[in-house]
């Protein structure tokens, strides 16, 4: 995908994002309520509408050539960096899913070692020390320092936290 | 004057060197330096990450630590410019005109030195100018209604439009965006629930702020960075010695001059929201190139080229948070964060700070002349540690900030539905930053979002939905003609450029 068809593509999908906006927002009372002022959906209405014309805009200077974007024939991400990027995507969205299913601790060591290990290439004694340390220290800040719970993943996993509960609280 | 400023003061710097307030600055200064060096991480990124760390101390110790970083990010982006000839943050692209140069000649110790202490002058220079203005502006601003404070918004964000330089349809999206971003959730004057999309009760509580800044600064930033620097880097050589260090002590005199200026400039810019420290460095670069006995040798290596941008960057940053504090609008991105964190810490930015709040007010003032200090000791002391730091690979550091990034989305929320928000609104300001939609706005626009909106709506209450009345308010109506002109500047600039050929013709 080259630029130019990239920043068409984005600015007929935030266009049309923006009239979900409106429409969402006109479901609230957009007009003026007696004693009370603008209704609660007309701030967001008309903000909804002026990121839709501020598309059209966009989408007018793209017809006419206007902008570097629309005349650019660079592929939009170029082949060299699809794979750092696609990796990092994907890792990080397995991060995510990983936190609901084992808890953040677990799913941040895995990621650890998939991004040193396997992305870095570095060697064990440098993966070993990050994959352990990283989320021995966001569980210390956090749970210990700042007494904020972070997500355990399914219950079965709970039980494996309780000598450490005991240990700092 | 002693009353109003000095007395004050002195309590400030008292409360700053209480042992916590100490720490943090020690601690605010050393990440700020680390991340401002590190190439792709500037202090807006460092502030948007560790901001939820920060909850662990009280609020006035939060924001010294989160100025300090503000500081040292500043003058750590030198570091990766001169050694690396990659500035380290946007704020240091001026620096590595000349500073890349001198380290290519050998001379970057030199440079180093020269950006340490150039950023030493700007940051004291513009606190001292932050001690004299603030005050005043504050109690003028005290007059100010909800028709003033829409104006003052309006005004902000006409500045993006009118001295951004980006592309304008794309900047107003950004800035709407971000206004609309702040209003999901339940409606503070009607108690309605807002843009609840496809009924997810996540929304109900509303986005904050923090997730779309980490999202954007956090990892979008990241995979950005990831992308562009994957060419190989060449790492120059720092020597540093005490007999060098003499040396360039006496080297000041070259560049003091210029660096006064640029400092005074950078100050003056910072304030202007759109504007900040990357264009603060740029202008005082060119102010040192246009007054330079010798402006044929800026480019090639020239001490006053590394010393003018570092002053106005470190400058600027302090200006910046005058408008934060004095108005309740913040002169950056940065500082748009750090405002958003003091609402979470229950303090309402604004002229009433200084007067219900005067404790923080001070403590922070008395904190920016010691974090300046702080910084540029430690920032000469440990040259050669931060240098050594620039080799780490991109690829142990990524993982490491996309973890911290994660736990610091859900932490402010304790909901993993904001921490996927962060990761689609990291992925969605990379693709748009890559088309030129700018991103800062829209950060902005969802830390001052709701302070508009009820502004807005409380004028138009008061006035029984007269639009009118903003007309009839001295202040608001200045402020409105400013950014109608503002506004119009751009236009009428691309209308000047086109006729221009044609008279020619």
């Amino acid at each position: 995908m080259t630029v130019r068809t990239a920043e068409l593509v984005i600015a007929i999908g935030l266009l049309i994002g923006s009239i979900a906006v409106a429409i969402k927002a006109a479901e609230l009372n957009i007009g003026w309520v007696p004693g009370r002022g603008p209704g609660a959906g007309a701030w967001p209405f008309w903000l909804a509408v002026g990121m839709a014309l501020s598309c059209v805009w966009t989408l007018v200077r793209w017809m006419r050539h206007v902008t570097p974007e629309s005349r650019s024939q660079e592929p939009f991400i170029d082949s060299e960096t699809v794979p750092v990027v696609a990796i990092t995507v994907g890792a990080l969205f397995g991060l995510l899913v990983g936190i609901h299913i084992i808890g953040m601790y677990f799913s941040l060591a895995l990621f650890m070692l998939f991004y040193v290990r396997f992305v870095g290439r570095h060697s064990w004694t440098t993966t070993i020390p990050v994959v352990i340390g990283t989320p021995v220290f966001i569980f210390c800040l956090f749970e210990w320092a700042l007494t904020t719970s972070l997500p355990k993943g399914l219950a079965m996993f709970e039980p494996l936290y309780y000598p450490l509960y005991e240990l700092i609280y | 004057m002693i009353e109003t400023i000095l007395q004050p003061l002195a309590t400030g710097l008292l409360q700053a060197f209480e042992p916590l307030n100490l720490a943090m600055i020690l601690l605010g200064c050393l990440a700020g330096l680390f991340v401002g060096a590190l190439p792709g991480l500037g202090s807006v990124n460092g502030v948007a990450i560790l901001l939820p760390v920060t909850f662990l101390v009280p609020p006035t110790s939060a924001i010294i630590f989160l100025c300090a970083l503000y500081y040292g990010a500043m003058y750590g982006g030198a570091i990766s410019s001169i050694t690396l000839g990659i500035p380290g943050a946007s704020t240091a692209v001026a620096t590595v005109f000349d500073g890349r140069p001198m380290a290519q000649s050998g001379k970057a110790d030199q440079a180093l030195m020269a950006a340490a202490i150039a950023s030493f002058i700007g940051g004291t220079i513009s606190v001292i100018l932050f001690t004299l203005f603030a005050p005043p502006l504050a109690a003028f601003a005290l007059a100010f209604g909800p028709p003033e404070e829409f104006a003052l918004m309006v005004l902000a964000f006409a500045t993006f439009i009118g001295l951004g330089g980006d592309d304008i349809p794309k900047t107003i999206f950004s800035i709407m965006v971000g206004l609309a971003l702040a209003t999901i959730g339940l409606d503070i004057i009607s108690g309605q629930p807002r843009l609840i999309f496809f009924d997810l009760p996540g929304f109900l509580a509303g986005i904050n702020f923090l997730v779309l800044a980490i999202g954007i600064y956090g990892i979008g930033e990241m995979i950005w960075t990831l992308e562009h620097t994957q060419g190989k880097v060449t790492l120059h050589k720092v020597k540093t010695s005490w007999a060098g260090f003499k040396e360039n002590l006496t080297k000041i005199k070259d560049y003091l001059m210029t660096t006064t200026f640029g400092s005074v400039l950078g100050f003056f810019v910072g304030t202007l929201p759109a504007a900040g420290a990357t264009p603060a460095s740029l202008m005082s670069y060119g102010l040192a190139k246009t007054f330079s006995k010798d402006p044929d040798s800026f480019g090639k290596g020239n001490i006053s080229g590394v010393a003018a941008p570092e002053a106005g960057n470190n400058a600027a940053s302090t200006g910046s948070m005058l408008p934060m504090i004095t108005l309740g609008i913040p002169g950056s991105p940065t500082t748009a964060i750090l405002l958003g964190g003091m609402i979470i810490w229950g303090l309402r930015p604004g002229p009433l700070l200084f007067s219900e709040h005067p404790d923080f007010v001070w403590g922070l003032i008395g904190s920016m002349y010691i974090a300046n200090f702080v910084t540029v000791v430690l920032n000469l002391a440990m040259i050669p540690i931060f240098v050594r730091v620039l080799a780490m690979p991109f690829t142990l550091l990524a993982p490491i900030i996309f973890a911290l990034c994660v736990v610091g989305g859900f932490a402010p929320t304790l909901k993993m539905h904001d921490v996927w928000l962060m990761f689609i609104f990291g992925l969605a300001g990379y693709l748009l930053r890559k088309l030129n939609y700018p991103v800062a706005p829209a950060v902005l626009a969802i830390v001052l979002g709701p302070l508009a909106e009820r502004s807005l709506r409380q004028s138009l209450i008061a006035s029984q939905g007269d639009p009118l009345m903003f007309l009839e308010r001295p202040i608001a109506l200045t402020c409105f003609f400013f950014a109608a002109a503002l506004i119009a500047y751009p236009i009428v600039r691309k209308l000047l450029q086109k006729r221009k050929p044609v008279e020619e013709g």
